[in-house]
């Protein structure tokens, strides 16, 4: 299970854990998880584009996300927020499927895009990955009693001079760059779960938000090291069991806060 | 060359009658019930049973059936799951539709996989998630138009409380309207909308179809019925240009067409920056 093919794998999921668990703590915060569902699917053209242009799928899907990030604010001016994400990402993900037909493995490169592959992880994307997981991390624990502020009372927030749409920007870009970061292993559809269930469930079982930031992080770990187990085991896709564990991981979360 | 256009072919082609047939009953129902959908903001719903219908459509093609009653079937299911998990409270609405469509998502990685890898249909992501509209069973028109019709008489009957609970809940428990069933009506017929356009344009684009048209329309309409109107003609617009793009972009390509789906959308992105232009210079003609 440990053997080096897969190595990459366990690698790349654990650096990205901490990452999605961390930001996952604000997206429950800050009730953003459509968001948090859009932007993947906003990178997905990128790596759509990589590979039928042969270039390293990572700044594909960097730079579609972040062009996400700008379509995002762009339509929340012209109408309502969670219209313009509906219609960013079904744009997205429409320019996604026209790079991929006009490639020529149409339909392994589409499964692996949308759901992730858990033998695509080389050892030349591990120190980028590492790059972006602690550049991501270094600026949200710079600005965390900010963001925790603002996104808990954020007319506090403004009455301290905190501009809610600066946190907003740099929130969605932080968002961004994980999904980027992320898609490649679990897919672009799953990278969500990630991101919500742990925190969702660390928010039900503590109030303290160090403490449920923590038990984010440890619930993310926990949930994609069971899920990388169990691919290995059951030879099933990974990405099946972060999406069922994660509700499983919600729902118990539920049950024991309320106990 | 007496028909640049191709219209003829275009419409003698039998694929392209089921195809403009099943898109235009689609893009109706996602028109109508996208407006009630934008009124009280539940995009991420409508898209959460659009993409949780996925698996729905991923095991039907495994078992051998038709994808419309897979599509259909985890639809309504997942609306069930979304009405049981946390209507009541707006707060936890927003993590109950991430956690279903997250299971459901799953659900249909899994059984994507074993699709391709035991049985002999290779191109299943591609269908389910992209849609598959010039390769529809003609036998699927019937169905199609009894939902569509059980669906909009539904619309029809209950549109004055559907309209209210949609704008102002607290108003219609008021006014003494079972909220509660209503809200699972809705939820239901949603759901109905978004196996359609799975079924037509698939799964990841129906978002579009359903949240596109109808804010366009609210947007340009005076009057709640005017909306209903104006939303069913862009979407049907959207739709069956979007065939028609689509078909047309084998004579421009050599033979390599592109995807449907990508027609469709583009075609409500433009609409929906059109009717925001048009809105705007309206208010400032006022």
């Amino acid at each position: 299970m440990f053997s080096s093919f897969l190595l990459h794998t366990w690698i790349a999921a654990t650096l990205l854990a901490i990452a999605a668990g961390s930001l996952g703590y604000f997206v429950v915060l800050r009730r953003s998880a459509f968001a948090a569902h859009a932007l993947p699917l906003a990178a997905f053209p990128g790596g759509a584009l990589a590979s039928l242009l042969g270039f390293a799928p990572l700044w594909g899907l960097g730079g579609f996300a972040i062009i996400g990030v700008l379509f995002l604010r762009i339509f929340s001016l012209l109408g309502r927020r969670d219209v313009a994400m509906g219609l960013l990402l079904s744009s997205f993900l429409a320019l996604g499927g026209l790079f991929l037909s006009l490639g020529r493995e149409y339909a392994a490169r589409v499964y692996g895009l949308l759901f992730g592959e858990v033998l695509g992880i080389s050892s030349a994307s591990l120190l980028p990955l590492a790059l972006l997981v602690s550049v991501v991390l270094l600026l949200l624990l710079w600005q965390f009693p900010i963001l925790l502020l603002e996104s808990t009372q954020p007319e506090l927030a403004n009455a301290h001079a905190i501009s809610s749409a600066r946190i907003e920007w740099f929130f969605l870009l932080l968002l961004a760059l994980v999904s980027a970061a992320a898609v490649p292993v679990v897919g672009t559809l799953l990278v969500f779960t990630l991101l919500v269930s742990p925190a969702a469930a660390a928010q039900r079982l503590s109030r303290r938000p160090y403490h449920a930031w923590a038990l984010a992080i440890l619930f993310a770990e926990l949930l994609s090291w069971s899920s990388i187990a169990l691919s290995y085991w059951s030879n099933w896709p990974l990405s099946f069991f972060v999406g069922v564990q994660g509700a499983l991981l919600f729902l118990f979360s539920r049950i024991f806060a309320r106990s | 060359m007496t028909d640049p256009l191709h219209l003829a072919s275009f419409l003698h082609n039998s694929a392209v009658q089921t195809a403009l047939w099943i898109g235009a009953l689609a893009a109706i129902l996602n028109g109508s019930i996208g407006i009630f959908t934008v009124l009280r903001q539940h995009s991420f719903a409508g898209h959460a049973l659009g993409d949780g219908s996925s698996a729905g459509g991923a095991v039907a093609i495994f078992l051998g059936s038709a994808a419309l009653w897979g599509f259909l079937g985890m639809a309504w299911l997942a609306a069930l799951a979304m009405g049981a998990l946390g209507l009541r409270r707006a707060r936890e609405r927003d993590l109950a539709t991430g956690v279903v469509l997250g299971a459901t998502l799953g659900i249909s990685a899994l059984f994507l996989y074993l699709d391709v890898s035991s049985t002999q249909a290779s191109g299943a992501t591609v269908e389910v998630m992209f849609g598959s509209i010039f390769a529809l069973d003609p036998q699927l028109l019937w169905p199609t138009i009894l939902l569509v019709g059980v669906a909009i008489a539904l619309i029809v009957l209950l549109y004055r409380p559907l309209l209210l609970i949609a704008a102002n809940p607290d108003l219609g428990r008021a006014a003494g309207l079972p909220v509660r069933r209503l809200e699972l009506l809705y939820l239901l017929l949603l759901g109905t909308a978004a196996a359609l356009s799975a079924l037509s344009i698939g799964v990841i684009l129906a978002t579009a179809l359903l949240l596109g048209p109808a804010a366009s329309a609210l947007r340009l309409a005076r009057r709640p019925w005017q909306s209903f109107l104006y939303a069913q003609g862009i979407a049907l617009t959207a739709v069956l240009g979007g065939i028609y793009l689509a078909f047309m972009s084998y004579y421009w390509s050599d033979g390599a067409s592109w995807p449907v789906s990508f027609f469709v959308v583009l075609l409500i992105l433009l609409l929906y920056l059109a009717s925001a232009a048009l809105a705007s210079r309206r208010r400032t003609k006022r």
